[in-house]
């Protein structure tokens, strides 16, 4: 499960401080599936990245699965973004001139050197097959759309077999047809296979598939549809 | 990430752009190239230089007499006659790392066949061990003059090109005579060719003769290197410093006998110098060791008096050739480094570049958990590969450029081993070198900036 506690992000603009995130305490249970909402430049990504081990908060503390993650080191942030979180982004982020295949074995080769090559394809084979995409292993990113682009994206982000999976506005460069394939997909890794999601959407048709509806505003959690149910002081730790 | 797919990887990325590649790797080529042209051809002088040498006899030793002075003049080396044909035979009886031994007495006089004259450079009367400390055994014509010959200072020579050249125009040599000071020389042999030595002199123009022929039917003169009264009285001088008081058959005391018969008996069995070849070029130093010892001892020098001979190490002349020979190639090699660190600089420019435009695909690596070490060794191995590419067309360049030269230019070349082992390591080391700071910066990236990075 994740946790948030506090979590702060300022930024630093010459003489400015810019603070981004002033304090979010936030619980995500296992298995469960969340969407976070906001206006643009609300920190709904930051708080994405911070969550993602991408960027570091400036104060408060993170645990995900019961390790303080604000206090590893960068290797350790390293080995945790390739095994226990997968990253969907907005704009897939493939390795271009990379075949398919080879883009969904790539956290393989950091996490297990020692996978033999054929082992490596094989998982990533299987893992493109659950996303669909089984006749376009070989393609390169250039030559797949948008939709399936962001499918190789998200059997990378699975072929680890993560507990969680993160997405930042995974739709935002699709059409509504695409989008809706995508959504549907997130809605069955997480039925079917019991994955953790939380992903960020100013979509309110996209936010309407999750489980749970979190609104970020000015850095702060402004709502949050779990609270209703499971009442709770929001921000208790400002 | 394991060495293999790093490996991979490094390569796939440099694939994506190969003519920027190739063109990086254009100064390690051209700077390794030079290199082992250099190395190549700096070689074949060297070999060149060696074969001269060797030409002029391998590990050889030539003893020398000593310097004699009288009242603070010095007459300068050879001017006492103090080393004898005893003394040849034994330093090779007692000298174990001496190979062979030849006495020399030399004459500079005109030698005539028929109408024609000559003065030759050399005139030498030695025994025939000569040629093979001198390793001059390949007679082109006849043979070798015998030890039973030296023995009855028989009337034979043998003659060098040069000297068949200008008295016989070419013609065969062997069965005419030369008259040298009035003396008929049979031809018994003709030697092969040598060519010059270092210092230009022509090895071909040589008679040689029975050292006894020479000493006593050719030379009147007891010295060859002074005036015969600059030697008689140095040696009547130096005789009584150098062995005092005591009664040697070869160096009688001149107190006791009285100057003219010491003289006569010194005139008959004093040479010139004396030659020797050491077994090996790792034996030379002991053999100088042993000879000398050999050479007090026989000649009753007490320990603090210097000694009469002087031992001259031909190899000496070798290194002082092939150290200016390898001055050369080092300067040389020096500006081939130069241009191998342009060439690395070079690389280093293009990494820079590449790592800024891959700064997404950097974020994306570290975004599904590459660590900091993984994006270093990619980048670094990035840079080996490129520079060992570049070493190894430079190495073909190099020798493509070496051949070209040895055919075109008829330079002597040779293969250098060290150099292309240098050329690889240099050119890995250059990668390395070059290759770790703009690795190093790509490994600094922070993530989020690095994936948002257009």
């Amino acid at each position: 499960m994740i946790r948030l506690e506090g979590i702060e992000k300022t930024y630093h603009v010459g003489e400015v401080d810019l603070p981004v995130l002033r304090g979010i305490s936030l619980e995500i249970a296992q298995g469960e599936y969340a969407a976070l909402m906001g206006v643009s430049g609300s920190g709904k990504s930051t708080l994405m990245n911070i969550i993602g081990c991408l960027d570091r908060p400036t104060s408060g503390a993170y645990w995900l699965d019961g390790e303080e993650v604000s206090l590893l080191s960068e290797d350790e942030l390293a080995r945790i973004r390739n095994k226990k979180l997968g990253f969907v982004f907005q704009n897939f982020n493939l390795l271009s001139r990379t075949s398919a295949l080879e883009n969904v074995m790539l956290p393989l080769m950091y996490s297990e050197p020692e996978l033999i090559e054929r082992e490596a394809a094989r998982r990533a084979e299987e893992m493109l097959v659950r996303v669909g995409l089984a006749e376009r292993m070989k393609h390169h990113p250039a030559q797949l759309s948008g939709g399936q682009q962001q499918r190789v994206a998200i059997a990378r982000a699975l072929v680890n077999n993560p507990p969680f999976l993160l997405a930042d506005e995974p739709t935002g460069n699709l059409d509504s047809k695409m989008s809706a394939e995508i959504i549907a997909l997130f809605s069955e890794l997480n039925e079917r296979d019991g994955i953790t999601v939380l992903l960020v959407t100013h979509d309110a048709d996209v936010a309407h598939n999750a489980g749970r509806v979190i609104h970020i505003r000015d850095g702060r959690i402004d709502a949050d549809t779990a609270e209703k149910k499971e009442p709770r002081s929001p921000g208790a730790a400002q | 990430m394991r060495f293999s797919q790093t490996t991979r990887t490094a390569l796939r990325g440099l694939r994506r752009n190969i003519t920027r590649a190739v063109l990086t790797t254009l100064g390690i080529v051209i700077g390794i190239a030079a290199v082992i042209a250099m190395m190549e051809i700096g070689q074949g002088a060297s070999i060149a230089v060696e074969r001269t040498i060797l030409s002029m006899g391998a590990n050889n030793l030539m003893v020398l007499p000593g310097t004699a002075a009288s009242g603070g003049v010095s007459f300068g080396a050879g001017s006492v006659l103090t080393l004898t044909e005893d003394d040849a035979q034994a330093i090779m009886r007692e000298c174990p790392a001496v190979r062979n031994v030849a006495p020399i007495v030399r004459v500079r006089t005109q030698v005539v066949y028929q109408s024609k004259n000559w003065v030759p450079m050399f005139i030498y009367g030695t025994t025939p061990e000569y040629l093979e400390v001198r390793e001059w055994t390949n007679l082109a014509e006849g043979t070798m003059f015998t030890s039973r010959e030296v023995a009855a200072s028989a009337k034979v020579c043998i003659i060098g090109q040069t000297i068949v050249r200008e008295l016989f125009f070419g013609e065969s040599a062997v069965g005419r005579e030369l008259r040298v000071q009035g003396v008929n020389l049979r031809v018994v042999g003709v030697l092969g060719s040598k060519g010059a030595n270092m210092m230009g002199m022509d090895q071909d123009d040589i008679v040689i003769a029975p050292w006894t022929t020479i000493k006593y039917r050719v030379s009147n003169a007891p010295s060859a290197t002074g005036s015969s009264q600059l030697a008689s009285s140095a040696a009547e001088s130096g005789m009584k410093s150098v062995y005092p008081g005591t009664g040697s058959s070869i160096y009688p005391s001149t107190a006791a006998s009285g100057g003219t018969s010491t003289f006569a008996r010194q005139r008959y069995v004093n040479v010139d110098q004396i030659v020797i070849a050491a077994r090996s070029k790792q034996e030379i130093e002991p053999a100088i060791a042993q000879i000398t010892s050999l050479l007090r001892q026989r000649h009753r020098i007490r320990p603090g008096e210097p000694d009469d001979f002087t031992i001259r190490n031909m190899t000496e002349m070798t290194t002082a050739l092939t150290s200016t020979n390898r001055l050369m190639t080092r300067l040389l090699l020096v500006v081939a480094l130069i241009s191998l660190i342009v060439g690395g600089v070079g690389i280093m420019n293009i990494m820079l570049v590449s790592v800024t435009e891959r700064t997404r695909e950097i974020g994306i690596r570290l975004a599904v958990g590459a660590k900091k070490s993984d994006v270093l060794k990619q980048f670094l191995v990035e840079a080996v590969i490129l520079c060992l590419a570049g070493g190894v067309l430079g190495i073909v360049l190099g020798r493509a450029a070496s051949v070209l030269v040895a055919v075109v230019l008829k330079w002597p070349t040779a293969v250098s081993v060290g150099a292309i082992v240098a050329a690889v390591s240099v050119s890995a080391t250059v990668g390395v070198v070059f290759g770790f700071y703009p690795a190093w910066k790509a490994s600094r990236l922070n993530p989020v900036e690095a994936l948002r990075y257009e």
